[in-house]
């Protein structure tokens, strides 16, 4: 039993990418500040979620659930503090995000660009779906559930999500 | 026990942590009654956006510098041809806003006598909007003016083209602008048309639509839509948008909601003006703004229409007019009709005796309607203007006619007055004149009337 658990820990922590603590601050913020900034010239901008999107990639990459909770946390309260709704919203949304994409991290492979596609138009499904439960029953908001519209929201994030998961492979740190 | 916090210590953290998110959430969703953040909420965003505004500038300067070096000193072909349209559209405007100033006097006495009050916009900031919300859910803008600029919460924000929305947190050097397409916004507006009031938001796809309106047939797509006045926020006779469609509510039957296409293209704004302060009577520049359009309109009519003569300066006999001079008697024209109660047609009242009679009068016989067809035409143009023949004719009811034709019913004594009736009539309704003057376009149509005579 014992030597099972030390090579399940092994295995997770040979996998586990490590970052730069600059780009871990760095790549969030520039995340946030495009999300902002450029609806003001493309308004279709605001189809994309990229907050989201690296709040996945990160917790993916890392394998760390509290980590990832907690990077969803801080990411979520700035992505509200920008709204006018109040601060937690996407405070939850994102903390629950980090959180199942760290745990789906440990148990499969998620360098692949296949798996990457499914996992990032689930994720934004879900969040999607908890932003309007959240809106409906805890805010009192009366926000409609478009389903083609969200669908197609899912793909367009998981299709660039895809392609910015490699950009953020390149840096990883060797170990 | 220890076993069990080290084997779920995960979801426990991610519990807690959920749990306290919603214990806030709730905090902050019992306060917003107020429509303020709490204290600590505040703080939070303050940071954020003080974190993310100096870059937020620094792009829009960059974007702002390029551009204007390329429109300011590089793409200016066609701008002579540009100018000289402008400027007759400039001419055009001047006329138009010319022709509404008398009835916006009109208006404001009317307002006035009425004891209503209208808000004018006195003082407006102008802001360079710099970020928004960064999602479709928070219809939020971020514009570069905070309290520093003299911005409070509530201030309504506009466009030359119509209302935005209004000022919902400022901090120092930037603010907040709910616009008016957020779900939790709302806006006092009434149809221009129908005069049907309602409350204007935002729905979850982002339109603007007219919520609790009981269906009415003549709300029909195209009508204009302005602010109304009634929220206390936004001054009312704003542009708001354009009726686009009605559409049934079904969670609110029997109401309907009216889908209203903005005035402003809310996704597309790069800067916007802020209202910080209203005031009851008419700015002095607006005061000076239709002065000035009055003065132009009439240098333009008097340009388009040379056929306006100047005032003579000789008389008929040759003489210099005097302009000091008082101006002749006013006559009333050569009657059709000869009866007893035409001017001069009887004997003056002093040489008449109480009781006594005077002389039967022989009146010209009645032309035949060839002649009398004639002289319906003015007898002396220029000792009558033409404006007073139908001012006389409206000053004087069709119900008095008979009584002047039928002069035997009257008592003698009556006819001086009938006859002091008529002298005083005509120059009483000759000033009644110069009101229309004024109006361009009554103006235009009074001299278009004269020309055929000229």
């Amino acid at each position: 039993m014992t030597m099972a658990l030390l090579t399940q820990r092994s295995r997770r922590e040979m996998e586990e990418h490590r970052f730069h603590p600059a780009v871990l601050i760095l790549v969030p913020l520039i995340a946030i500040f495009l999300q902002v900034y450029i609806p003001l010239r493309f308004p279709s901008f605001d189809i994309l979620n990229l907050p989201v999107l690296i709040v996945i990639y990160f917790s993916v990459s890392r394998r760390n659930p509290i980590g990832g909770t907690l990077l969803g946390l801080v990411i979520g309260i700035i992505q509200d503090a920008m709204t006018h709704l109040p601060l937690g919203i996407n405070g939850i949304i994102d903390c629950i995000i980090g959180y199942l994409a760290a745990s789906i991290g440990v148990r499969i492979d998620v360098d692949n660009p296949g798996t990457r596609l499914i996992m990032n138009f689930c994720f934004i499904l879900l969040a999607s779906t908890l932003h309007v439960l959240i809106l409906r029953r805890l805010i009192g908001v009366h926000e409609q559930w478009y389903g083609l519209h969200d669908l197609v929201r899912a793909l367009v994030n998981a299709l660039v999500g895809v392609v910015l998961f490699a950009l953020f492979d390149r840096l990883r740190q060797r170990e | 026990m220890e076993s069990f916090l080290s084997r779920y210590r995960n979801p426990l953290v991610l519990l807690a942590i959920v749990l306290a998110q919603l214990l806030g959430l709730a905090v902050q969703v019992r306060r917003p009654n107020t429509g303020k953040d709490g204290e600590q909420t505040r703080l939070i965003r303050y940071w954020v956006v003080s974190a993310f505004s100096p870059f937020e500038r620094a792009f829009l300067f960059v974007g702002h510098g390029v551009s204007s070096t390329w429109h300011n000193y590089l793409d200016l072909r066609h701008v002579r041809q540009q100018n000289q349209e402008l400027q007759s559209e400039l001419n055009r405007i001047r006329l138009e806003q010319s022709s509404l100033a008398v009835d916006a006097r009109e208006g404001l006495r009317l307002q006035k006598l009425f004891g209503f009050q209208h808000q004018y916009i006195a003082k407006t900031v102008a802001a360079h909007v710099i970020g928004t919300s960064g999602t479709d859910l928070s219809r939020v803008l971020v514009i570069d003016k905070g309290s520093r600029d003299g911005l409070k919460t509530d201030m309504p924000v506009i466009t030359p083209d119509g209302v935005v929305g209004k000022v919902r947190d400022v901090f120092p050097h930037t603010a907040q602008v709910l616009e008016i397409n957020d779900q939790t916004s709302g806006l006092g507006i009434v149809l221009t048309k129908t005069r049907l009031r309602g409350i204007l938001r935002g729905n979850a796809a982002g339109q603007t639509e007219i919520i609790d309106i009981l269906p009415d047939e003549r709300i029909q797509p195209g009508e204009p839509v302005v602010t109304s006045g009634g929220d206390s926020v936004y001054p009312s006779g704003l542009s708001v948008g354009t009726v686009e469609r009605v559409v049934n509510d079904p969670e609110h039957n029997p109401y309907v909601a009216v889908l209203v296409h903005p005035a402003v293209n809310l996704s597309r704004l790069d800067e916007v003006l802020v209202i910080t302060q209203t005031q009851n009577t008419m700015p002095a520049s607006m005061e000076q703004d239709l002065a000035t359009s009055e003065q132009k309109a009439a240098d333009i009519l008097a340009q388009r229409l040379p056929s306006v003569p100047p005032p003579p300066t000789v008389g008929p006999d040759g003489k210099p007019i005097n302009p000091n001079a008082p101006p002749p008697p006013v006559r009333p024209p050569a009657s059709l009709h000869p009866d007893q109660f035409t001017p001069d047609a009887t004997p003056p009242a002093a040489s008449l005796t109480p009781g006594g009679t005077y002389p039967n009068q022989v009146y010209p016989a009645q032309p035949p309607p060839a002649a009398a067809a004639q002289a319906t035409t003015p007898a002396s143009p220029s000792s009558r203007p033409a404006e007073t023949a139908p001012a006389h004719s409206q000053t004087k009811p069709a119900t008095a006619q008979p009584k002047l034709t039928t002069p035997q019913s009257k008592p003698a004594n009556e006819h001086p007055t009938a006859t002091t009736h008529l002298d005083s009539a005509t120059p009483a309704s000759t000033t009644e004149h110069p009101k229309p003057v004024h109006h361009p376009a009554a103006a235009t149509s009074t001299t278009t009337g004269e020309e055929p005579q000229n």
